[in-house]
């Protein structure tokens, strides 16, 4: 009697339990449409890339690719690229870090708001953008039109490396702008608070305080800045003339003349910069989230 | 506890936006005491500590620090640390250094912030956290690094804001404790926010009951029991029966219609008035020996007591006693008079929250 | 008062930064000479002419249905998949966060190489349909990361509380979990929409000789010279959305109005 009675338990619980189950998988469920679309369109093109890096046109293995990155013209493009890419970068980082306090501390705390202002440029096409840059930056354009007013010495900077340098800075400041506020939103204000109670200065709290709590948004920032930066060769087209090459121009000439593993090989030479910048990124991002990207 | 005056709030009125949060608050804390603001949410004792600890410019009003205006000083030059709602401990340094921040911004030797660091964690009883992070603690420990992190500066005054608050309920009890203890050890002025009555009640000196950004009564833990001011304080402390009243004259109040004596005198002949008894102030006997007669309605077992509720002449009467009476059954209600606490009547909601009694 | 004005100030320069371009574009639409870089006069022209330009309507009615509908696709798969990551243990939806932030991290011009190569592989003629698979690619993380953190403040006692109530699953999923993160949603779709109408460098790899869309016509024309025409239509965009938002915004604070004031 007693053990039937047990059974009865049992097995009247088991449905129990296997809804529960059903119901937690169910959920997982929803993941796999975007879990076979990412294995798709994300990890096998990847893999396509290092396939014909690695290839010659019959299909057999070679380095002769990657190896390419050492011609004259493909290294110069490179460092060019790099030298660039690192000027841009740290001056987002200088111009976004105090847009991002001054954001935090304004009484407007309305998130969306501030988003949609450094978003709403993005309504007006890239490519216009930057070639309406051409139209300030020219030698009769509108900032030496100005200058002159003024009867300041005008500039040249059209077609040389400081016009992309502020290409990049203008198209990628918002990716930096965002990471570091949306940290600096999340930190505790009790935290900065509890700094000051115990005699730390503005500054001393900025240092010890604020800048190392912030850090993952720099380094989300410096990251989203820095790849496109050493990766562009829209901008480095639109403002550098036909003179200046950067490493993304090469590699759009190879696709575009269909020398599709000279291409490839030269990209895997670049996604060992943004491999190395994905590391850092994520040994940064500890709760694994990635929400200070965007 | 000495009779200085350490700090002296002075006609202090803070408003954030159109939303007046304290409105002309006197206040003195004596140096070596445990004060409590006591209050429910939204009644400005948070504020009024952010103005003390400097998070907070008042409107109007001055702070008076040992005799010294420090009302525009920053927080970080003021010689008093806060314990925050929340910790608010840096995540990114370990418990040391988290401990030795302020140490180390004041300049102090190696060796100084070193022994002041054991001290402190074997003070709150966590000696060898040196080098754990503080995301690696519970609540209750990350509290203890708080309050250490704060008494390293030996601070005058500790300001603690419902530190209390986030523990659950044996933590919290084994926390009061260990406060009263700190505070002794430490010899100095501990001024706490709660909104725990009975928190308040264990641990403080004084308690400064606090409503809609006014004082409504300030005294000893007895005092606020026993005799609280006004119908707000004797509902927000404890049990009570309040009951709208007339003082007939003298030591005479008529309660539902029925004489009872009472002791206070001075509050004129035929006023109305409020009368608080609490629950475990009514000694019910025999019908014919009380002085109104009842029925008991309801009966709850409370563990130390049982807690019943008796109608009589049109309201029920909350009584807690040791003595049972089933429910049903007839009682009589004897109230002692010096049991009756009588209180001024507010003729408007907004003096009822106005009503400052020292 | 100082810091505020300098706040302000450099505030100000920023936007000005930002912004000096767009309206160098909308007085260009306006300008009776077709050449960028000299002023002819106040015209209406370039906006009459602009609907009689069959290749820039083709390349806008491409643009957009390919914005709406990756940007849509992409809301149903990320939503989802945002949903289903915030119910699984810690280590797989790390390693799932750190896939989606892949095509964030990685180069355009890596992301339109792999998805070329892979489209050729295939043997999957370049067009219409391997621009909108691109673009639902790139649009997914930018759902996802918007839906996200709606999902995490959510309490989860709200959903088991409507099942409690005798709520199915399904009932409870659209009565209660979904209005609450509907803001994000719509601003993981909206993000998504801008994201892919802005897109230059993988559409220009994976689109194939027949079609345009706007970023590629125009890239196009960068060398021979841009056509006014697309100006005045870039700027009707531009103000279309201004007004939109500035429609929302005014909506929002209508409605928040009476709680600030308690």
């Amino acid at each position: 009697m007693a053990v039937s009675d047990k059974f009865k338990q049992l097995t009247e619980k088991k449905p129990e339990i296997g809804l529960l189950f059903s119901r937690v998988n169910k959920v997982k469920w929803l993941s796999f449409p975007y879990i076979l679309w990412m294995i798709g369109f994300i990890l096998i093109p990847l893999i396509m890339i290092l396939y014909y890096g690695l290839t010659n046109g019959e299909n057999s293995f070679t380095f002769e690719n990657i190896s390419l990155i050492a011609n004259p013209v493909n290294r110069g493009a490179l460092l060019l690229a790099l030298e660039l890419s690192v000027f841009s970068t740290l001056i987002c980082l200088l111009l976004a870090y105090p847009l991002a306090i001054i954001l935090n501390n304004t009484k407007l705390k309305s998130n969306s708001f501030i988003v949609l202002i450094i978003i709403l440029p993005m309504w007006m096409n890239f490519l216009l953008r930057t070639i309406a840059w051409q139209n300030i930056l020219e030698r009769t354009g509108v900032l030496n039109t100005i200058l002159n007013f003024l009867h300041l010495p005008t500039l040249n900077i059209i077609n040389t490396p400081a016009a992309i340098i502020l290409g990049m800075v203008y198209n990628f400041l918002p990716f930096m702008v965002l990471p570091i506020y949306n940290v600096l939103i999340k930190i505790d204000k009790d935290v900065v608070n509890a700094a000051r109670d115990l005699g730390a200065n503005g500054g001393q709290t900025f240092l010890k305080i604020i800048l190392p709590l912030s850090l993952p948004g720099v380094i989300s920032g410096i990251t989203m800045v820095f790849v496109p930066s050493l990766t562009t060769f829209v901008i480095s087209t639109i403002l550098g003339g036909s003179k200046i090459v950067l490493i993304g121009n090469v590699i759009e000439q190879q696709f575009r003349l269909g020398n599709w593993n000279t291409g490839s090989g030269l990209s895997l030479v670049l996604m060992v910069f943004i491999l190395f910048s994905m590391a850092i990124i994520s040994k940064y991002d500890k709760e694994g989230e990635g929400s200070n990207i965007w | 506890m000495t009779d200085n005056k350490l700090i002296d709030l002075v006609n202090i009125t803070k408003s954030f936006g159109d939303t007046v949060v304290l409105d002309e608050l006197n206040l003195y804390i004596r140096e070596n005491e445990f004060l409590t603001l006591l209050g429910p949410s939204g009644c400005g004792k948070t504020t009024t500590l952010r103005i003390i600890g400097g998070f907070e410019t008042p409107n109007k009003g001055q702070v008076i620090f040992e005799g010294k205006d420090i009302t525009k000083l920053p927080s970080n030059e003021r010689q008093l640390n806060t314990v925050f709602q929340k910790y608010a401990l840096f995540n990114h340094m370990t418990i040391s250094e988290n401990i030795a921040f302020g140490l180390k911004i004041k300049k102090k030797s190696k060796i100084y912030i070193q022994d002041k660091i054991k001290y402190a964690l074997k003070l709150v009883n966590l000696d060898g956290f040196e080098n754990r992070m503080p995301d690696s603690l519970s609540g209750g420990q990350q509290q203890r690094i708080a309050i250490a992190r704060a008494i390293v500066n030996e601070p005058k005054v500790l300001l603690l804001d419902e530190p209390l608050g986030a523990l659950d309920l044996k933590l919290r009890q084994d926390m009061q404790y260990e406060l009263i203890r700190l505070k002794n050890e430490l010899g100095i002025t501990f001024v706490y926010v709660t909104h725990d009555q009975e928190e308040a009640l264990t641990m403080s000196d004084t308690i400064v009951v606090m409503n809609q950004g006014y004082i409504q009564q300030v005294g000893t833990p007895e005092d606020i029991y026993n005799e609280p001011k006004n119908a707000f304080v004797a509902d927000f402390i404890g049990d009570s029966n309040i009951i709208p009243s007339l003082m007939v004259e003298d030591k005479l109040v008529n309660i539902l219609g029925v004489n009872f004596p009472c002791v206070d005198i001075g509050f004129g002949r035929n006023k109305p008035v409020d009368v608080v008894i609490r629950p475990e102030d009514i000694d019910l006997v025999k019908p014919e020996h009380g002085i109104v007669t009842g029925r008991v309605t309801s009966l709850l077992f409370k563990g130390v007591h049982y807690e019943m509720e008796v109608t009589a002449n049109g309201r029920e009467w909350l009584v807690h006693s040791t003595d049972l009476f089933p429910v049903g059954s007839e009682v009589g209600i004897h109230v002692d008079p010096y049991d009756i606490q009588i209180m001024n009547k507010p003729e408007s909601e907004d003096e009822e929250a106005a009503l400052i009694v020292e | 008062m100082v810091k505020k004005f300098f706040s302000r100030f450099y505030i100000g320069i920023i936007l000005l930064f930002l912004y000096a371009p767009i309206v160098i574009l909308i007085v260009l639409s306006f300008n009776a000479s077709k050449s960028r870089s000299k002023w002819g006069g106040f015209t209406f022209k370039w906006y009459h002419e602009l609907f009689q330009n069959e290749d820039i309507m083709a390349a806008l009615t491409t643009t957009l249905i390919i914005a709406f509908t990756s940007a849509l696709i992409a809301t149903l798969l990320g939503t989802a998949a945002a949903i289903a990551m915030n119910s699984m243990k810690k280590t797989p939806r790390t390693i799932l966060l750190a896939i989606t932030n892949v095509p964030m991290l990685n180069a355009d011009i890596v992301t339109g190489i792999s998805l070329m190569l892979i489209f050729v592989a295939l043997n999957f003629t370049l067009g219409f349909t391997s621009v909108l698979l691109a673009h639902i690619t790139f649009n997914i993380p930018y759902v996802i990361l918007s839906v996200m953190p709606k999902l995490k403040q959510l309490n989860s006692h709200t959903f088991e509380a409507a099942q409690d109530l005798g709520a199915s699953p399904l009932y409870a999923f659209f009565k209660v979990i979904l209005p609450d993160i509907f803001p994000g949603v719509l601003s993981g779709f909206f993000l998504a929409f801008t994201m892919s109408l802005d897109d230059f460098v993988i559409t220009h790899f994976t689109k194939g000789p027949e079609i345009n869309t706007l970023s590629t016509k125009i890239y196009t024309e960068v060398r021979k010279g841009i056509k006014p025409e697309i100006y005045a239509l870039s700027t009707i965009m531009f103000v279309t959305v201004l007004l939109l938002l500035i429609f929302i915004n005014r909506r929002k604070a209508d409605k928040n109005a009476p709680i600030r004031k308690v």
